[in-house]
């Protein structure tokens, strides 16, 4: 097993490093001049050399890179140009409302999703299965924004029982927070419960086809004993993996949702810093996010390690 | 009353009948052989006992187990009767396990289910189990997974499984046929002495009329979804009342007409092999240590002359197969020379390889993966024309194909059909044709019957046979089924763990096996006659 | 789904099969629609949209307008029609994108494996660390939104897809004996890869071209919602959510016909795709 991790964690920093080159060359061939946008039509071209100076702008690529990259490693993200703040200090503001969003939104969307799998592909072919399919068929087409104007009209305009945006703080309590939370998490968890139950149904209707199963039952097993004891945990491993993709594109997703609901999270940091040319800010979300998916990745392998007794005997 | 009683039986799924009036009836202690090609129905009329029928399933008549009517039981009274009364092993070993769960568990499982055992005593005894199926603590203490067994290592998992609770009747379906012939028999040896020691009823099903022989007091014959004769098995098979019997009984020892073919004295050498070898590489071991290599083959010589018959025989993973891509050029060989008609195959580049691939071609073993679903015949079967150096006009081609078809028994119309519109054997039969197309002056055939019915089996053998004496073709037939090798070649080459450890005259060496693979080869070999002879003379 | 699969001897019988499924036709029936509808738009719309009518603007749902007018006085459905023919667009090309890069990436790696192999692995584990939408987000910020950006923005996401898919059908057929009598045959590589390998694995290609289409549609929608998409007077869907979000309030109508639009084209391309399934590999209509 550790032999398999090892390798696992070695792709994931090769990955991480290629995306870091990426990031930094997309926004190297950005046209204009970050220091000439900073300070605005009028400055004089002395102002912006020395802006240039001051920000490192005329040293020769690599190094450029080489210093933004061991800057990464010890967490100093460099400053934002239009805050003027380290952009670490801006990310870990909006963290604090976009992961635990993501967080919700991923709890909510398997608690409903893996259950409502199951029962599907226990009922095959019957009432309660088709009734399912049809659902998450829908739910699977519905773009969550819109989903989330819907919720926002609904409970948020006419029902009055949310607020329609905004996020008051975590200083405000854990209740209003949560509740600010709540339409956006909703939004957000819904469509993704749709595919995650449809692929956790296919998974389990795979799984109940193989042979081990009509081992088990030629045992005297009784069928929801072996649906529950035998072919849940077979089923997970295709399940786990895309857990760990929705997980990131709850991330992105975040983007859109985020002006939806007037929510200031990363979504809405890495928006405005694009169109302000802050590239900085944009570099150091991107590079989160990336490194977050990587995790994310490694974490599901961890958990197939777990549930996977043939990754773990390999040397 | 019998142990088992199947009266009238009947079924259909989906609409769709399958069995049809099936009668069969086992006493306690007694070793009943259901026999019957691809589509008789044996299977179903096993998992009908079981009641574990697929969807859509409609059953009438009378199944009854020890008195208990098995059709009307309820679910809960067959959850009862599954695994403790009645066991049941399966064909396919390497699927037939839960890979995430340890053996122990697997095993344990049922005792625990059954009688409310608590985790120590269930896993003593499921240990006690695994040690009388040849699976010693030692080597394979609870904790193991079933991905670190073999194939027949996984099957003794299967028997342990299904006889943990010392059931009365055991329904094994074919639970060789996916196993060597040396597995076979230890297999089928465990099951006996099974049977023996609990006085255990089983059901054997098997297409495989001189297994059956072997084990069975009783047999049954089915076709088609209904039962073509039943009794005591050596009568039966040697009276062959029936002609289905006696159809199955002549195709399981048929052995082509062959006139004797011996290479003329100064036939030249076709194919020589001169100390070849193939290393495939293993994921090291630690991150950083020495790769390791798997030797598959290991310094094999022989040479073949034109026009003669040879056979290479070996138990599964012995490295025939490897050993024929690599004269087919279809593979790297890792040390020494191929050659072929005179010409070094090793070394040479795909274009220069074209004169000789043309004089070379393949028959495989699966009839429904050797074709491209989407090509006609006549696409499928001339593909070989690609090594023409002019590639044939259309009239040509389909002349030639047209040619090759009816050498092989069939049709020049069938040239417009699909290949999924043909039985297996009429697919190994467009196999051969395909082979034969560019008048190659070798056939390299890997198991090209074992996946065919003992009947189809027969026919392709002769068809061999037939090419053999009227196009001179020699042949280079891998297989592990000696019956095989005796109907059709003249020479044998026996291989073990990658090499060359016996060869000469097949009926000599068949005879009288020298090496001690060949020995296990022969003894375990299943033989309808031998086995027909024990049992007249024990009866007396 | 098992890969070889349908050939034409069975076309006749195929068609039957194909209007057995519930789904395939449903899909179809949607999908021909909301083409047909895109089409139409070229030559008619119920009202022009260019040439307004300013004093029928925010109006609701009546006999003259079925969907209502917008803020501008422009007729919801005309707009829907209009709209139709740019998420149709943007999908279907950044789909094409997919194929035409995807796949023979993929179907390289399988035929080479090893060191190419690795690197293709390696590549598309880069391309899906960056998530899809924040990176097309990116790319069309930085380098100017419009449609035409939209479709590559999309279109790279659909590369390391269709070259996955591509790459483990293949791998599945190199093994099979077919393919070994090929080679036995003295073709090399390339050539079975566009004779057999192919065709053979053009239906499970198939079957993920709507799903991508189905998500290029969403993501299009995302985009334009964002202001990243086409932009005005090019009209979008997400377009016409993001103008019905500050005025929903009074004119609910103006979110509901879009978000319906987009939901409906979806439905039916995922519907057609599940019915291709269907039709493409039969045996797998147990399981579905």
């Amino acid at each position: 097993m550790t032999a398999f991790l090892l390798r696992r964690i070695l792709v994931g920093l090769v990955t991480l490093l290629l995306a870091s080159a990426v990031v930094f060359w997309v926004m190297e061939i950005l046209p204009g001049d970050p220091a000439q946008l900073m300070l605005g039509l009028n400055a004089t071209p002395d102002a912006v050399e020395a802006l240039r100076q001051q920000l490192g702008l005329n040293q020769p690529l690599l190094m450029r890179y080489a210093g933004w990259v061991s800057g990464l490693f010890v967490g100093d993200f460099g400053r934002s140009y239009t805050y003027s703040s380290p952009v670490i200090d801006l990310i870990a503001e909006r963290a604090v409302v976009s992961l635990p969003l993501a967080v919700i939104s991923l709890t909510l969307s398997t608690v409903i999703a893996i259950p409502v799998g199951i029962f599907a592909a226990a009922r095959r072919g019957r009432f309660g299965d088709t009734s399912v399919m049809g659902l998450t068929q829908i739910g699977v087409a519905i773009p969550n924004f819109w989903f989330a104007l819907l919720l926002v009209y609904v409970f948020a305009v006419w029902l009055r029982w949310v607020p329609a945006g905004g996020f008051p703080g975590w200083s405000a309590g854990v209740w209003p927070g949560l509740k600010a939370l709540l339409l956006p998490a909703i939004a957000l968890a819904l469509p993704q419960a749709a595919i995650l139950s449809r692929v956790t149904r296919s998974a389990m209707l795979e799984v109940l086809g193989e042979d081990y199963i009509r081992t088990a039952r030629a045992k005297g097993m009784p069928r929801r004993y072996v649906l529950w004891r035998h072919a849940l945990r077979n089923a997970m491993i295709p399940v786990l993996t895309i857990l760990g993709l929705q997980f990131a594109f709850l991330l992105a997703g975040t983007i859109i949702i985020e002006n939806v609901f007037y929510l200031p999270g990363l979504g809405r940091l890495v928006f405005q810093a694009i169109t302000q040319r802050d590239l900085i800010v944009v570099q150091g979300v991107v590079m989160l996010l990336v490194a977050t998916v990587v995790i994310v990745n490694l974490l599901v392998d961890l958990a197939y390690a777990v549930v996977d007794p043939r990754l773990r005997g390999r040397a | 009353m019998s142990l088992l009683e199947i009266e009238n039986l009947s079924l259909s799924i989906g609409g769709m009948p399958i069995l049809r009036d099936v009668d069969l009836a086992i006493e306690a202690g007694e070793v009943m052989g259901l026999v019957g090609e691809s589509g008789s129905g044996k299977s179903m009329t096993a998992l009908a006992v079981m009641r574990l029928l697929p969807h859509g399933a409609r059953a009438g008549g009378r199944v009854a187990f020890n008195g208990i009517d098995i059709l009307a039981a309820p679910e809960a009274a067959m959850n009862r009767l599954r695994g403790d009364d009645i066991g049941m092993v399966f064909q396919e070993p390497m699927t037939a396990l839960n890979p995430v769960k340890t053996i122990g568990e697997q095993v344990a499982e049922g005792i625990r289910w059954h009688t409310g055992a608590n985790r120590a005593d269930a896993e003593a005894r499921a240990r006690r189990m695994l040690d009388r199926v040849g699976l010693p603590e030692s080597r394979f203490p609870l904790a193991r997974y079933p991905h670190e067994l073999s194939g027949g290592q996984r099957q003794r998992v299967v028997i342990a499984i299904a006889c943990a609770l010392n059931p009365k009747l055991l329904i094994a379906d074919e639970p060789t046929t996916a196993l060597d012939v040396v597995l076979q028999q230890q297999i089928l040896e465990l099951l006996k002495d099974l049977v023996d020691e609990n006085r255990m009823g089983l059901l054997l099903i098997s297409h495989d009329l001189a297994v059956v022989a072997d084990m069975a007091d009783r047999i049954t014959v089915m076709r088609n979804g209904e039962v073509m004769e039943t009794g005591e098995t050596a009568r039966t098979l040697s009276e062959q009342v029936h002609p289905y019997t006696r159809q199955l009984a002549r195709a399981s020892t048929h052995v082509p007409e062959r006139g004797r073919h011996h290479a003329a004295v100064g036939a030249p050498t076709l194919l020589e092999v001169r100390g070849v070898s193939r290393d495939y590489p293993l994921r090291a071991r630690r991150l950083f240590g020495p790769a390791q290599k798997f030797r598959a083959v290991d310094k094999v010589s022989f040479s073949l002359a034109a026009g003669q018959s040879m056979a290479l025989v070996g138990r599964s993973g012995c490295g025939k197969s490897t050993l024929a891509r690599m004269i087919l050029a279809l593979d790297r060989v890792t040390e020494g020379e191929i050659v072929f008609q005179g010409e070094e195959l090793t070394t040479k580049t795909e274009a220069e390889l074209k004169p000789a691939r043309r004089n070379m071609q393949v028959v495989f073993q699966d009839p429904y993966g050797s074709f491209n679903p989407r090509h006609r015949v006549e696409r499928l079967v001339s593909e070989p024309l690609h090594l023409a150096d002019t590639p044939p006009t259309r009239e040509q081609r389909r002349e030639l194909v047209s040619r090759a078809l009816q050498e092989v028994g069939l049709q020049p119309a069938d040239m417009d059909k699909y290949a999924h519109e043909f039985s297996g054997g009429q697919r190994q039969r467009l196999s051969i044709a395909r082979a034969l197309i560019t008048r190659p002056r070798l056939i390299v055939a890997d198991e090209p019957v074992s996946a065919l019915d003992v009947s189809i089996r027969a026919q392709i053998l002769d068809l061999f046979a037939d090419l053999n004496r009227r196009l001179g073709v020699a042949y280079l037939f891998i297989t592990h089924d000696l019956t095989v090798a005796r109907a059709i070649t003249d020479q044998v080459l026996v291989m073990h763990e990658g090499r060359l450890v016996e060869e000469g005259d097949t009926d000599r060496v068949l005879a009288e096996p020298r090496s001690e693979a060949a020995r296990a080869l022969v003894d375990a070999a299943p033989d309808l006659g031998r086995a027909i002879a024990r049992r007249l003379a024990e009866a007396g | 789904m098992s890969l070889e699969t349908t050939p034409a001897s069975l076309q006749r019988h195929w068609l039957r099969q194909a209007f057995a499924s519930p789904s395939f036709v449903a899909g179809f029936a949607i999908t021909a629609l909301v083409a047909t509808v895109a089409l139409v738009s070229f030559v008619w719309t119920p009202y022009d949209i260019v040439n307004l009518v300013v004093a029928d603007r925010m109006k609701g749902m009546s006999a003259a307008h079925w969907f209502g007018t917008d803020h501008f006085g422009r007729d919801i459905l005309s707009m829907i029609m209009v709209g139709s023919r740019n998420s149709i667009a943007v999908a279907f090309l950044a789909v094409g994108i997919g194929i035409a890069v995807g796949v023979p990436l993929g179907c390289w790696a399988a035929a080479r494996g090893g060191v190419v192999d690795e690197a293709l692995m390696r590549l598309n584990d880069l391309v899906f660390a960056f998530p899809a939408l924040l990176s097309a987000v990116m790319i069309t910020a930085i380098f100017g939104p419009g449609a035409v950006n939209a479709i590559i923005a999309i279109g790279i996401f659909n590369v390391p897809v269709f070259a996955r898919v591509a790459r483990a059908g293949a791998l599945a057929l190199w093994p099979r004996e077919y393919i070994l009598a090929a080679r036995a045959a003295g073709k090399g590589k390339a050539l079975i890869t566009v004779e057999h390998i192919l065709p053979n694995i053009a239906s499970i290609l198939l079957v993920q071209g709507t799903i991508q289409f189905a998500l290029g549609i969403l993501a299009e929608a995302g985009l334009s919602y964002i202001g990243l998409g086409a932009q005005p007077p090019m009209v979008s869907w997400g377009r016409m959510l993001f103008d019905a979000q500050t005025r929903m309030i009074v004119a609910p109508h103006l979110a509901v016909f879009p978000g319906l639009a987009i939901v409906i084209t979806v439905l039916g391309l995922n519907l057609l795709g599940d019915g291709l399934r269907d039709v493409l590999d039969p045996r797998l209509r147990r399981e579905r």
